[in-house]
């Protein structure tokens, strides 16, 4: 059987934290791919959630589209971005889904990545995202953090899982 | 996640940087659904679309239906009776990540979808669902440029098996 779609490791807050970190990645997969359910402590509807690499939070840039249920759609370049989660104030018990694919991580090219991350409540404001992301450096990527793009928590009960997928 | 059996690779490649397109042949029909993971840049030609076909089927057999997001403006549109499949764009300027994901592709009865999405940071951010016009199963995947560019050496493309059950 190959060593492939493996748990690296299982996040369940227990308590709200202002950042989640995942370090000490092993370099023996090919690809990495974290999933997530989060709502943060942010007194709205919802919050975007960043990404972090190696310690990192420079050389990044992204292009993300977005739809909120209405007429309107999002255009953005802000980097490091992911997707929005829930705020404390969307509907209770709700958790945005987010699952962020990194293929060759531990190459000696910049990594390229694909985000994609939902957000529905049942209410007036719901998000689904798609996102190019791109981190413009050579390092093999050991760690990731995600943290809250407007430094607010996130609450009890996230769950994030990274899982290691191998080609061989 | 069914312990094993899923995320099975099937066949993997690394680009020499003097090929235009690769081939994925005698695929076993023994998943549910495929996976093709990209991680790859053009040599040249700038931005173009990144296409699949299967089973060698050159003819306007394909299309697709897309939205992208170029940080600016939103674009939804179709391309019908196509000669193959388009799931990503694929940049000179950077390396780029594409997927395609195929459902039910070994059955002998239904036309084949793909699920498609597309990222290169540099132009825009791609979704797509493409339909292939033939009940056969799929044996064979072919990925190419829609402008022939050839393919940066160190790109990488790996086909995935998925179990069901």
């Amino acid at each position: 059987m190959a060593n492939t779609y493996k748990l690296i490791e299982a996040k369940t807050l227990g308590s709200a934290v202002s950042s989640v970190t995942f370090s000490s990645i092993p370099g023996t997969y090919t690809d990495l791919n974290l999933v997530c359910s989060i709502r943060t402590s942010r007194s709205a509807v919802a919050e975007n959630i960043l990404i972090g690499f190696n310690g990192s939070t420079s050389s990044f840039s992204a292009k993300t589209l977005g739809g909120q249920g209405n007429s309107g759609v999002d255009n953005l370049t802000t980097a490091r971005l992911i997707g929005p989660a829930d705020g404390d104030n969307a509907t209770a018990s709700t958790f945005a889904n987010m699952s962020v694919y990194i293929p060759n991580y531990t190459s000696s090219d910049y990594k390229s990545y694909s985000a994609d991350a939902v957000m529905e409540d049942n209410a007036a404001l719901a998000f689904a995202y798609l996102t190019a992301g791109l981190w413009s450096n050579t390092a093999s990527i050991t760690s990731i953090e995600l943290t809250t793009a407007l430094s607010n928590n996130f609450k009890t009960n996230c769950t994030f899982y990274l899982y290691g997928i191998s080609n061989s | 996640m069914a312990a094993g059996a899923t995320y099975e690779p099937i066949a993997t490649t690394t680009a020499s940087g003097s090929t235009t397109s690769v081939t994925f042949s005698s695929i076993p029909g023994t998943y549910t659904d495929i996976i093709v993971i990209c991680n790859n840049q053009n040599a040249s030609n700038g931005d173009n679309g990144l296409q699949m076909r299967f089973n060698s089927d050159t003819g306007s057999n394909y299309s697709t239906t897309y939205i992208y997001g170029d940080g600016s403006s939103a674009v939804s549109g179709r391309q019908t009776s196509t000669t193959g499949a388009q799931f990503g764009r694929v940049a000179s300027a950077n390396i780029t990540t594409s997927i395609g994901q195929i459902q039910n592709y070994s059955n002998s009865t239904t036309y084949k979808t793909v699920l498609g999405r597309g990222n290169n940071s540099s132009a825009l951010v791609w979704g797509s669902v493409s339909l292939w016009r033939n009940t056969s199963a799929i044996t064979s995947i072919t990925i190419f440029n829609e402008a022939s560019a050839t393919i940066s050496s160190g790109s990488t493309f790996t086909l995935y098996g998925i179990l069901a059950a």
